[in-house]
């Protein structure tokens, strides 16, 4: 029906090829559950190793069959390719190979062996990826579900642990009410406009504001704030952030990102292009809250995965205020920021997993304390690592929120810009409380970390890549301008 | 698109020996230390050759550097030197070799990583002192905090984490909204360079917010009365380098920043606002000197004596404007400007030695409480004269290097008004009396008691050490002329600068 209404010479149709991400994926997501069920059992890492396998088979069909730099739609319209997909999809793709690989020891420790860890791990980045590709109301809410039903089991992966189930419950439960309000508020847009096609929706809503307009918008946004974790709907990312397996963790607070990046963009910057006045307001409602709340919040936090979840939550205030300015250099200025934290904080995390041993969850920031003594190398990165995050050169984060600001400015949001970097003062306290802990504080008789001599070289290449892009940020800004024209 | 140079050499290599001395780690101190102490001398040699190369009686920048960096921003990394920045990064080069060999031996805590921070430290500051592009010139600013920040909470004093947070966002905080300025002034101009941005006109009410966003990046950094709290806290906790680099370089930048940026990007507010710089000026100079007096910790006096003597530097800077007013004469303008300049030199020399020597009596008794010393003199007699000269020199003795900066800045604002020349030449009763006070108390009487009396001289180290600073003070003090011509043509041109007006029509 919808298909229908469509104009048929509107785009070109791209080749099914194009589709090649999730394809792939898909196929690779059910051969893994097969492999799993009948040799799975007998060899430990076997379905690792296949996942690898699968996401770098991803990583070259997609290369060479996936790319494309000019926009296509596929199925009906209801999906689209275009060179952000592209893009986004590779960092998905590459995301997820590097929090297996920080994860793996941690599972195997914890007889976290279940090849449905790894199946439901791919099923979410199929659903992030049909978040990327959507262009229609429906695909957005398939892809969002499909990510969100399987973050859902992974929070519970680990069966024992009752702090867990509880953040696996509230994850849920707010996860659920927050689907019905994105339904409700795409219901409303559908009621007005009568389709659900995203290109078409952006030329209608051009019409100017109405009244039912704007609360269908209302509940879009709901529903992106969520997702996002940003103030007032944050309420689950702290304990969620806690509760869950610190791999878990370590994949919603980084792959999954892409996913929210994809959502907003597609919804409002696509969708709703035409009645932009309504949504930035409401936007920079949510990112100015949720910078004050997620910074103040970070502060008196004193387990680190909690402390970060905070520090999440600032940092989605950052994502959404590059979308506030409404216009395209804020835009890319959110792509980069979402990259350079996805890299960060990758890494961030594949150090709690690195540090942490067979029945010690190494997760509270005094567990740092005289980590510079014990261990000089995994110290230093750890370093840079806080220090990208709080923004200070020359780390990747830096250049991140100079974008934001950059954009902010540009808007002519000067107090916006003030306020923000402002708060970001106030975060560098918490960032520079790892590093007095690593560094100021006699290590005690806490042991020296394992050597792990594999992860330790990819934490290392992680850190290079992040002080690396902080030196010459060219490459990375530039592909972001270019996948976002 | 000129190539790499000189200028990179000089941030570069400091840095990079840095990184082979933390590759040589604690357990190999020895050859840390001598790697580290190799990259300061290569790096020295490097700033003598610059100075060697350097061609008076030109403002234009020289040993230009400009590479593609970002063409996405369009910044690039674009470096160069004149009259107003070579003597800083000489100054940078020459302070770290002493901070070196003054750790030689006292630092057995992760000495590698102590002497890698301190040389990438010099890096990022030469840095600073080289950048043409101000995103650069930010870049380099900013990622200098992390070494210091390290610095004074590895190996400082017992309140170093409390000390060390306060320099880190304090600092922090004066420099985001530079930032917020610059970017600012990117969007205005459409390129990064500052010269670019010297030359954009800007209407009064921007000149005034840009004014503010600088003046809050960069007083917290000379410090000026009041944002100077951190100062003292910083300088009593850290180890003897870590206050020599602060007290000799780190304050400087707040210096050079007024005059790289706030005074020719906003010469309009800044005659607008120069009451203000001169009133803080003036307070810091008389308050803080009266501060100073009544100290009980020798570090924490030196650390207030470094604020009320950039005060000068401050008050030299903003003159202009008043003297031109009242005078119309350039060559008043110029004093006030060499003498802001060269009091920021003498300054770091001197703090920079008044530190070492403190250190010097730390390392022998592990205290700084004036009380616990008394008649050093007596046992230690090759320190006593050294110590004597600094502070001397700090009290602006004619024949050092103290005397010419703050002659010259008194000379200027005879010229703006007696009453500024009255208060600022209070200083040099006030700053004699601290600094004399000082002396009688710890160098001067009777042995105080049995710790003073097994005091053991300096070694040959030490005296090496404080022996050339003592040299650089007294030649800088009775021969400033290749200094004060190395700048000439840059404080002339900044001059220029400051009285061009920038209000759109103005021209």
């Amino acid at each position: 029906m919808i298909g229908a209404a469509l104009p048929a010479a509107m785009l070109p149709s791209g080749p099914l090829t194009l589709a090649i991400p999730e394809i792939s994926l898909a196929c690779a997501a059910c051969l893994i559950l097969l492999c799993d069920v009948y040799f799975g059992a007998g060899r430990r890492g076997l379905t690792a190793t296949l996942t690898m396998v699968a996401l770098t088979v991803g990583v070259a069909l997609t290369g060479q069959y996936g790319l494309t730099t000019q926009r296509f739609l596929l199925f009906n319209g209801l999906y689209v390719a275009d060179s952000l997909a592209g893009f986004l999809k590779m960092a998905g793709f590459v995301a997820m190979a590097t929090a297996i690989f920080y994860s793996q020891d941690y599972l195997e420790q914890r007889a976290m062996r279940g090849g449905e860890y790894y199946v439901l791990c791919l099923t979410a980045l199929l659903g992030i990826f049909v978040l990327i590709s959507a262009n229609s109301l429906l695909t957005v809410y398939l892809g969002l579900e499909l990510l969100s039903l399987s973050l859902y089991a992974l929070v519970a992966f680990d069966r024992d642990s009752g702090i867990a189930a509880e953040a696996a419950i509230k994850y849920f439960v707010l996860g659920a009410i927050a689907s019905g309000v994105l339904l409700y508020g795409m219901s409303m847009l559908y009621g007005l406009t009568g389709t659900l096609d995203l290109d078409q929706l952006s030329r209608i809503v051009r019409r100017g504001p109405d009244a039912a307009l704007m609360i269908g918008i209302a509940f879009v946004v709901v529903a992106i704030a969520f997702k996002f974790g940003a103030v007032p709907f944050h309420m689950w990312v702290p304990d969620v952030y806690q509760g869950a397996p610190t791999s878990v963790t370590l994949y919603i607070a980084t792959v999954s990102n892409l996913g929210s990046f994809a959502l907003i963009l597609r919804l409002l910057t696509h969708g709703l292009a035409g009645a932009p006045a309504i949504w930035t307001q409401m936007l920079m409602a949510v990112a100015v809250l949720s910078l004050l709340v997620g910074n103040l919040g970070a502060i008196a936090q004193t387990n680190l995965k909690r402390m970060l979840a905070y520090s999440a939550i600032a940092n989605a205030g950052f994502v959404l205020l590059g979308f506030a300015t409404g216009n395209n250099a804020g835009y890319q200025a959110a792509l980069i920021f979402t990259v350079a934290y996805v890299i960060t904080t990758l890494a961030s995390f594949g150090m709690i997993l690195m540090l942490s041993r067979s029945g010690f969850e190494h997760e509270e920031i005094a567990d740092f304390k005289g980590l510079a003594t014990r261990d000089p190398l995994l110290a230093a990165m750890m370093l840079a690592l806080m220090f990208s995050t709080a923004g200070v050169p020359p780390f990747v984060g830096f250049w991140a929120k100079l974008w934001i600001i950059q954009a902010l400015l540009g808007g002519n949001h000067v107090w916006l810009a003030t306020f923000a970097v402002l708060v970001s003062v106030v975060g560098a306290f918490y960032y520079l409380r790892v590093v007095w802990y690593m560094y100021f504080d006699s290590p005690g008789d806490r042991p020296v970390p394992e050597a792990r001599p594999r992860m330790r070289l990819i934490l290392l290449l992680n850190t290079a890549a992040v002080t690396l892009m902080g030196l010459l940020p060219n490459a990375l800004l530039s592909i972001c301008q270019r996948v976002l024209p | 698109m000129q190539q790499l140079g000189l200028l990179s050499v000089v941030i570069w290599l400091p840095i990079a020996g840095g990184l082979v001395t933390l590759a040589f780690g604690d357990q190999r101190a020895r050859a840390a230390r001598w790697a580290a102490l190799l990259s300061s001398l290569l790096t020295l040699a490097a700033c003598v050759s610059l100075y060697a190369g350097f061609a008076n009686g030109t403002a234009n920048f020289q040993f230009i550097e400009r590479l593609a960096w970002i063409p996405a921003l369009r910044s690039q990394y674009y470096l160069g030197i004149d009259g107003i920045s070579l003597p800083l990064i000489l100054l940078t080069a020459f302070m770290t070799v002493p901070v070196i060999i003054a750790g030689w031996s006292e630092i057995d805590k992760r000495p590698a990583q102590y002497y890698a921070a301190f040389l990438i430290m010099e890096g990022l500051m030469i840095g600073v002192f080289c950048a043409l592009d101000s995103l650069l010139f930010y870049f380099f600013w900013e990622a200098m905090l992390i070494p210091m920040f390290v610095i004074i909470g590895v190996w400082g004093g017992p309140r170093r984490v409390y000390a060390t947070l306060k320099f880190f966002l304090y600092t922090f905080l004066g420099s985001v909204l530079m930032l917020v300025a610059l970017i600012y002034l990117y969007l205005k101009a459409g390129d990064y360079s500052i010269a670019a941005m010297q030359q954009l006109p800007l209407t009064l009410a921007e000149q005034r917010w840009i004014f503010i966003a600088f003046l809050l990046a960069f007083a917290v950094k000379v410090p000026m009365w009041p944002v100077h709290t951190w100062l003292p806290d910083a300088h009593v906790e850290a180890p003897t380098g870590g206050s020599v680099i602060l007290a000799a370089i780190m304050l400087k930048m707040g210096g050079y920043g007024l005059l790289r940026f706030s005074l020719p990007i906003t010469p309009d507010a800044s005659h607008e606002l120069d009451w203000l710089i001169v009133t803080l000026s003036l307070i810091a100079i008389v308050y803080i000197a009266f501060v100073a007096l009544v100290q009980q910790d020798m570090k924490k006096l030196v650390a207030y004596s470094s604020i009320a003597h950039m005060g000068f530097v401050t008050l030299g800077a903003f003159l202009v404007f008043y003297i031109m007013a009242a005078t119309g004469s350039a060559q008043g303008a110029v004093n006030g400007l060499d003498g802001a300049v060269v009091q920021m030199i003498s300054h770091g020399l001197i703090s920079g030695a008044l530190f070492l020597c403190i250190g010097v009596m730390y390392d022998r008794l592990h205290t700084r409480d004036i009380s616990a010393y008394g008649g050093v003199i007596n046992v230690m007699p090759k320190f006593g004269a050294l110590m004597v000269l600094f502070a001397l020199a700090n009290s602006g003795l004619p024949g050092t290097s103290g005397f010419v900066g703050e002659f010259l800045v008194i000379l200027a604002s005879f010229k703006a008004s007696f009453w500024f020349a009255l208060l600022a030449a209070s200083i040099l009763v006030v700053g004699a009396a601290y600094n004399l006070w000082l002396v009688k108390r710890v160098i001067f009487g009777e042995v105080a008691n049995p710790q003073v009396a097994k005091m053991q001289d300096l070694n040959p180290r030490e005296f090496l050490v404080l022996g050339v600073l003592a040299l650089a003070v007294l030649l800088l003090g009775v021969w400033p002329a290749p200094m004060l011509n190395m700048m000439e043509a840059s404080v002339q041109h900044l001059l220029q600068q400051m009285l061009t007006s920038k209000l759109p029509g103005a021209a």
